[in-house]
Formats: C-alpha cells, structure tokens, sequence
C-alpha cells in the first residue's frame, strides 16, 4: 500500500495556498491534479521532440508518433483491450460519446428503436441521446432511481426488450459515487441484442477497468481525472463494431487516398482523429498511466473506500444540525430509533456500491455559500447541479455541495472539511 | 474585507421585505438555473406611480437573498423609469462586500428581477 503523504510530495500544486492556508482539494472529481512526472513530460514533449505524428520522415516526428501511439498501447493494456485499434484519442468523454451517437448511432439507429440511460447520468452521456433520438424518432427510456438512491435494476430488466438498440450507462454517477451493478446490466442488455456503452468518466481513474471481462461495447473517459492532461479523451470500442463505423469528422490524418471528389478512409484507429491531434497530451497522458500502474487501481478503490468512510463518519455526526448526506444505502443513526447508543459511527452505507465522492446538503444554507466558506478555509470542493440536473431535481434539491476523493487526500483532509463544515454552521445558525 | 459581514448575514437570516404581494402591479420570477436561485419580485405602485410596496420570494445563497432584500428597500418611492436606471455599481456599494467573478450573478439576480417586474407594471389602478 501506498503511503498518502508521501504520494502528496509528487504534486507540485500542494505548496499552494489558498487564503493563507494548505491547499486541500477536494474537487476530484471536476479534475484530479497532475503529478511532476506528468508535467515534466510535457514540458520534455516540447523542449526535445515538438512535431507533427504519422507524417514527417524526420527524427523528432518519428520520436512524436512513437511516443503517440506508445501512449494507445498503454491505454490498452490499462483496461485490457484486445488491440491498439480500439483505443481512439478524443478531446474528452463527451467528445467519445459524442462520436459514438453521431457514427454508430446515425447509422444504426431507426425510428421505433429504443435507447436506455439511467437517472443517474452526467449531462454528457444524456444530452448526446436526447438528440439522437429527435433526429431519428426514437425514444429513449430512462432507468429510475430509488429511495436508497440506487438503481431500480428490476424496472431495467422491463424496459429491455428486442427495440432496445443501445444501452448507455455510468461505471460511477458523479453525484452519489454510486457504481451500479454493470456486469448484470451488460449481460441483461446483450441478451435482447443492445450493444452497451459505459461512461467511464469517474470509475476508470478510481478502479480496476477490464474491458473483456465486462464485455462492454464501447467505453468512454478522459485523462484530466486520472492524473493526465485536460483535451485528452478515449473512446474504446470493440474492433468489429468500431470497423463497421463510419467516420464523423472528416479532413488530414482520416484518410488513406484523396481523389478530386471522393476519399477512401484510414484504417483503425486513425479514421476516427481527423486533423492534427493533441500530441503533448496524449504523450504525457502515459506518464499519468505509468504513475497510477505504480500505486495500483487495487490499492486506490480500497484507500477510497477507507477515506469515504472516515467522511461518512465526521459529516454524520451534524446531522441533528440540517446536515444530510446524500449517499446510496446510507442509513443515518438517527433514523434508526432501534439503536440504543447514537455514536456517529452507527451510521451505515454499503461501501461496496459507492466510492470517493460525498454529496451533501444543509437545511437552510445554500451550497454555493458552504463552498464560499469552505474556500476561506482553503477547501476546494464543488457546488451546483454538478452537470447532472435531472438526478438534483429527481431528489428535491435546487443544488448540492460535493466533496470528492483521491488517493493523494488524507484523513486530516477531511479533518480540515469538518473544521469549515463547522465554521458554515457557526455563521449561519443563530 | 469578509464576504459574509454582519449586515449581509443579518439580512440573510432576517429578510426585510420577504413574502408575496396578492394583487402586485408587477410581477417578475427569475432563475439562475447554474447555481439554483430563484427569485420572485412583487411590486405594488400608488396613485402617482411610484413604488409603494415591494416584496421579494424564492431561495437562492446569501448574497442573492440579501441583495434582494436590501434592493426592496432601495425601490419604495421610485417610478418603473427609475428602477430600470439602477445600475450594477449600486448594486455592489449597496452590498459593501467584494463580488468575485463567481458571484455576479447571485449579486445582480435581485436587480435583473425588479427591472423586468417594474416594466410589467401596469398603471395605477
């Protein structure tokens, strides 16, 4: 097991302070911070062997194609691909979802067709759907949520049916940290002949991610979460449906042969990244690989774990003063009159169906002003819909506050949140 | 300079002006749909068109509810015509606290509101 604090010293931008205080950030799941050795490989990228891939027969674009496609193979071996040809570069998840509803989903999807997402989706695996389905009169249906905050999987099971041509689903929701149970709703899904696609956005930087084992179709993340540069995305796709796919942007890089008035396609993956691509990130994107191969996803889910129960076990004890957290399965010390001592640790949630983020609310005192306090605290955490506004409203809030997890937190992380939770309450309970 | 001073605190817990008008002359609810807020603006004129009474409703942060609150008590005695002439500033000297870029919004929602409540005032009854 890694040692947190030491793992911290990697990241240059833990000097910082904010309002005179150690930064603590607890916004990861926005964005992770980068390690030295990730922006060390930029800044190499540009200083030794800046220049253009798959063109130049001169040494540094040799230097920058190798190192490009190094990075595709990694990402292969990282969430056991079968080729490199099925890792295709994005500019992010949405741009990777967004590829799949206007290639796959132009051509595959016809009127009457139904797709499925669930009530937990990030904006970016829902919105692509809502438009595919009024361009093509399809009709998309919706997972339901339940009181225990987890998916209703008997509604899925009935939803499914042979109309059902593309089920699209998170590894993670953003808000709740909640992992639905993906190898039943993929094998639900392949036996009335849907294809899945998982948004992987969260799930892929927190824990182990095989592609063969889910037997998913397509799976989509970005870098920026998991230690790498911002503007790099990854789709993956399984090589018999990603070969029947058209491309959907169109220009250099894509094509084979250009005639006057008609071109012949690339092969896998390059069809699919037209123009010149995000080079230095990409590379440096296979630093962030290498350092979390070092820490190991293993390690990561079972710290995240540890960390969100210590969360747990602080942020409950305030409940009697309007503090809810909005966790699936939680079940509050105080809503269990059985109990005969009220100690904050008799407060439960199943750990093995969420991870590394906490949603939570104050009766009275609007998110945006705890994420003022916590940020006077030196606490980075999120406010707002969290781009996930059906699931906010599906749960009677206008917003939440979100603290989300990393393996380079630590307890006194927490300990420091618990200490602006406090002032919050302080200034604006009489 | 404290973003959460007394008196915006005190405005916040204590809102001067909050409640709905049955029958207001003008009336205008706006969203700021990236944090949530919502706001409502009742305004009631008199005889000679100025702002007799003002109420404000909804939730929102602090800042947009006590700016809201302290802008109720800025529009008793002015016309439609003057209202729609407040500008931000006196908004932010009203305030006395530093606005960050984040904070624009819920500082001037208040304001956008009784603008677009005033020019749906109809005439004195």
């Amino acid at each position: 097991m890694f040692d947190p604090k030491k793992v911290k010293k990697d990241f240059p931008i833990f000097s910082r302070k904010i309002n005179g205080k150690a930064l603590v950030y607890l916004d990861n799941a926005s964005t992770s911070q980068k390690p030295k050795s990730v922006i060390n490989a930029l800044t190499n990228y540009y200083e030794t062997f800046n220049s253009n891939t798959h063109r130049g027969i001169h040494t540094m674009s040799e230097e920058a194609t190798a190192a490009y496609e190094d990075t595709r193979e990694h990402v292969m071996k990282f969430i056991n691909a079968n080729l490199p040809k099925e890792i295709i570069f994005t500019r992010n998840t949405t741009e990777a979802i967004n590829l799949v509803a206007y290639s796959w989903g132009e051509e595959n999807i016809k009127s009457g067709d139904e797709i499925i997402v669930s009530a937990i989706e990030h904006h970016s695996n829902l919105v692509p759907w809502q438009e595919l389905c009024r361009r093509k009169n399809a009709t998309l249906k919706i997972i339901p949520i339940k009181k225990d905050l987890t998916l209703d999987l008997s509604a899925y099971e009935k939803l499914l049916s042979k109309k059902t041509k593309l089920v699209s689903i998170s590894a993670m929701s953003n808000v709740l940290g909640y992992m639905p149970d993906l190898n039943k709703i993929i094998k639900s899904a392949h036996k009335v002949g849907s294809i899945v696609l998982v948004d992987g956005a969260q799930s892929v930087a927190h824990m182990k991610t095989d592609v063969k084992k889910l037997d998913c179709d397509f799976l989509a993340f970005s870098s920026h979460k998991m230690l790498g540069p911002t503007g790099v995305g990854v789709l993956y796709g399984k090589f018999e449906i990603l070969s029947n796919m058209n491309p959907f942007m169109f220009g250099g890089d894509m094509v084979k042969s250009v005639e006057q008035h008609k071109a012949y396609w690339n092969d896998l993956p390059w069809k699919f990244e037209a123009g010149t691509p995000n080079i230095a990130d990409v590379i440096a994107f296979d630093a962030a690989l290498t350092y979390l191969d070092k820490i190991g996803l293993e390690n990561i889910h079972k710290y995240d774990q540890k960390l969100l129960k210590y969360a747990v076990s602080k942020f409950s004890k305030y409940e009697k003063d309007g503090v809810s957290l909005i966790l699936p399965t939680f079940k509050s010390s105080t809503s269990r009159s059985s109990s005969t001592t009220s100690n904050s640790s008799s407060s439960t949630f199943d750990s093995s169906v969420t991870s590394s983020i906490l949603s939570f609310s104050i009766k009275g005192i609007h998110p945006h002003d705890i994420a003022q306090i916590f940020n006077d605290e030196g606490v980075a955490i999120r406010s707002g819909y969290h781009c996930s506004q059906p699931l906010i409203e599906h749960l009677n809030l206008s917003s939440t506050a979100r603290m989300s997890f990393y393996f380079y937190n630590t307890e006194a992380d927490i300990d420091r949140a618990e200490i602006a939770l406090k002032r919050t309450l302080k200034l604006f309970k009489n | 300079m404290e973003l959460y001073s007394e008196i915006i605190l005190d405005y916040f817990k204590n809102p001067v002006n909050k409640g709905i008008i049955a029958e207001p002359s003008g009336t205008c609810t706006e969203h700021n749909p990236l944090c949530g807020d919502k706001i409502r603006v009742d305004l009631v004129l008199d005889k000679k068109g100025k702002v007799s009474e003002a109420k404000f409703s909804g939730e929102g942060c602090a800042i947009s509810q006590a700016a809201t609150s302290m802008l109720t008590e800025k529009l008793i005695g002015k016309t439609p015509a003057q209202i729609k002439k407040i500008d931000n500033d006196e908004i932010y000297k009203m305030l006395n606290i530093p606005i960050s870029p984040g904070r624009v919004k819920c500082a001037l929602l208040g304001l956008v509101t009784a603008k677009k409540a005033a020019i749906l005032c109809k005439k004195t009854k």
